[in-house]
């Protein structure tokens, strides 16, 4: 890519990127941007409304994403890193699309004419152009013999109403295993972790959690890699296994294998430490 | 197995119970087709939360089929449902379960009953709140009240110490400047603009 002039893509970060998983939105932005591509934070962004906003009051649920939506500069994609707020966003701009009163509701409200040509993409979508452009070439062994399984979450590509839009399962897989990763074959790829229950019922979700752990375990992994930055979250804080396994952002493991990361106090916010995992394979001094 | 014992058919003889506008009112706020399920159960054998649940997913629908409508909105099952759409990838006639339980879960707060999962009621409530707020989610402060509300301090506090220390939580929250926005979108400010 052209050095010194960045490709610029709007920016959404989502409140567990902007906070409890910082770690995994710093690693992204310091991935893309080596990578030649600069993320622009949507200036005044919202929360999406989560899993609370659209159980609870839709009316919210849906006009929180929207103003996201409008805040978002023409002619430029707009991506999202938490699969929960993609969906959000998708879902909404799909609704929008769809229904012309909502959108003269939308212009009236917010201001500005709602933008159908507004591409809404996955940081995965992103990173599917790139190694199309050839951009992994040189890093092939880096995370050689590093065995994981690849924890997708229930968020990507599963509602009905996104049927036929992509589906990113396998994603990690292909990028890790072309980095010299091995991926291992499990069955809780797309297992839900629980997410809110592990407040309000954390019986319910710590139960799930387990699971998923065990799974990873017998399964033969050295660390899980997740996509979802509240998965990460839920599955550190109620994982019980007593030689625990490391959890790790998509996002980090990435941004090692481009020889970055090591000294950037990443891994320093893992409840369950990864360094002594990444420093027996010389990922990190 | 755990989950025959928990199957509980809908009660016969009580036709006088049955609201005969429920399945229409569910079937038009959903925008989901209920009388599509045939009761296969396929949606149940999928969801990660099944066992946890008073009623398996599909006799919620069947629920909601029969006109019970008190069983269906006093239900736990409609709160202990994420929305993580395993449901609705297993089920053969595509039905949107998610969407169902939003809706039910909408009239069981509208109808004044006695939520079947009060805490998680409550915890929706403090990060809508917390939205209201700040335009974002502060997680410190939602769990602070969510703890005061629920009265267990002690449980759990391993756990939310270390998230401190690992500065998972902030103890700020951060804002957006354009607040009044997105309070407008609130039921209290919207009931506000319809007086």
């Amino acid at each position: 890519m052209n050095p010194g002039r960045l490709k610029e893509i709007s920016y959404f970060p989502g409140c567990s990127l902007a906070t409890s998983a910082r770690e995994n939105n710093q690693s992204m932005l310091t991935f893309c941007r080596q990578s030649g591509i600069d993320l622009v934070e949507l200036d005044d962004w919202n929360c999406c409304g989560s899993s609370s906003a659209h159980s609870v009051d839709p009316e919210v649920g849906s006009q929180l994403p929207a103003r996201n939506l409008s805040l978002a500069p023409a002619g430029r994609p707009l991506l999202a890193a938490c699969p929960s707020c993609y969906l959000r966003l998708k879902i909404t701009h799909q609704k929008l699309l769809k229904d012309k009163d909502a959108r003269r509701a939308y212009h009236s409200r917010w201001g500005r004419p709602f933008n159908p040509e507004l591409e809404i993409i996955h940081f995965f979508d992103l990173l599917a152009g790139m190694a199309d452009a050839g951009n992994f070439g040189d890093r092939l062994n880096r995370l050689k013999g590093l065995r994981f399984v690849p924890y997708y979450g229930c968020m990507l590509a599963r509602p009905p109403q996104l049927r036929n839009e992509r589906n990113f399962h396998g994603t990690m897989e292909n990028f890790l295993s072309s980095l010299g990763a091995e991926p291992l074959p499990w069955s809780h790829k797309s297992r839900c972790c629980g997410t809110f229950l592990s407040v309000s019922r954390p019986d319910i979700a710590a139960r799930s959690v387990r699971k998923i752990m065990d799974g990873a375990a017998q399964a033969g992994a050295e660390c899980v890699v997740t996509a979802c930055a509240m998965c990460h979250l839920n599955l550190e804080i109620r994982s019980a296994l007593p030689g625990k396994i490391p959890v790790l952002h998509f996002s980090e493991l990435l941004s090692l294998a481009m020889g970055i990361g090591g000294g950037m106090g990443w891994f320093r916010r893992h409840l369950i430490d990864p360094r002594p995992l990444l420093k027996s394979r010389r990922l990190i001094a | 197995m755990e989950r025959v014992e928990k199957y509980i058919p809908p009660p016969n003889n009580r036709t006088h119970d049955r609201d005969s506008t429920f399945l229409s009112e569910v079937v038009r706020r959903s925008g989901v087709n209920v009388s599509l399920c045939w009761h296969c159960r396929c949606c149940g054998s999928g969801c990660p939360f099944a066992a946890d649940m008073d009623y398996l997913p599909n006799t919620i629908l069947r629920l909601v089929q029969f006109g019970l409508k008190r069983e269906a909105l006093e239900s736990s099952a409609i709160w202990i449902c994420v929305g993580c759409h395993t449901c609705s990838m297993e089920c053969p006639q595509a039905i949107d379960m998610a969407a169902v339980m939003d809706t039910l879960r909408e009239m069981a707060m509208e109808s004044g009953i006695q939520v079947g999962e009060p805490d998680i009621l409550k915890f929706h409530n403090e990060v809508l709140k917390s939205i209201h707020r700040y335009g974002r989610t502060h997680k410190l402060e939602i769990m602070m009240r969510y703890k005061l509300w629920k009265q267990d301090w002690f449980k759990d506090l391993d756990v939310g110490l270390k998230m401190l220390s690992k500065r998972k939580l902030d103890l700020m929250p951060s804002k957006v400047r354009n607040l009044g926005k997105i309070r407008q979108l609130f039921v209290a400010e919207r009931e506000e603009k319809k007086k």
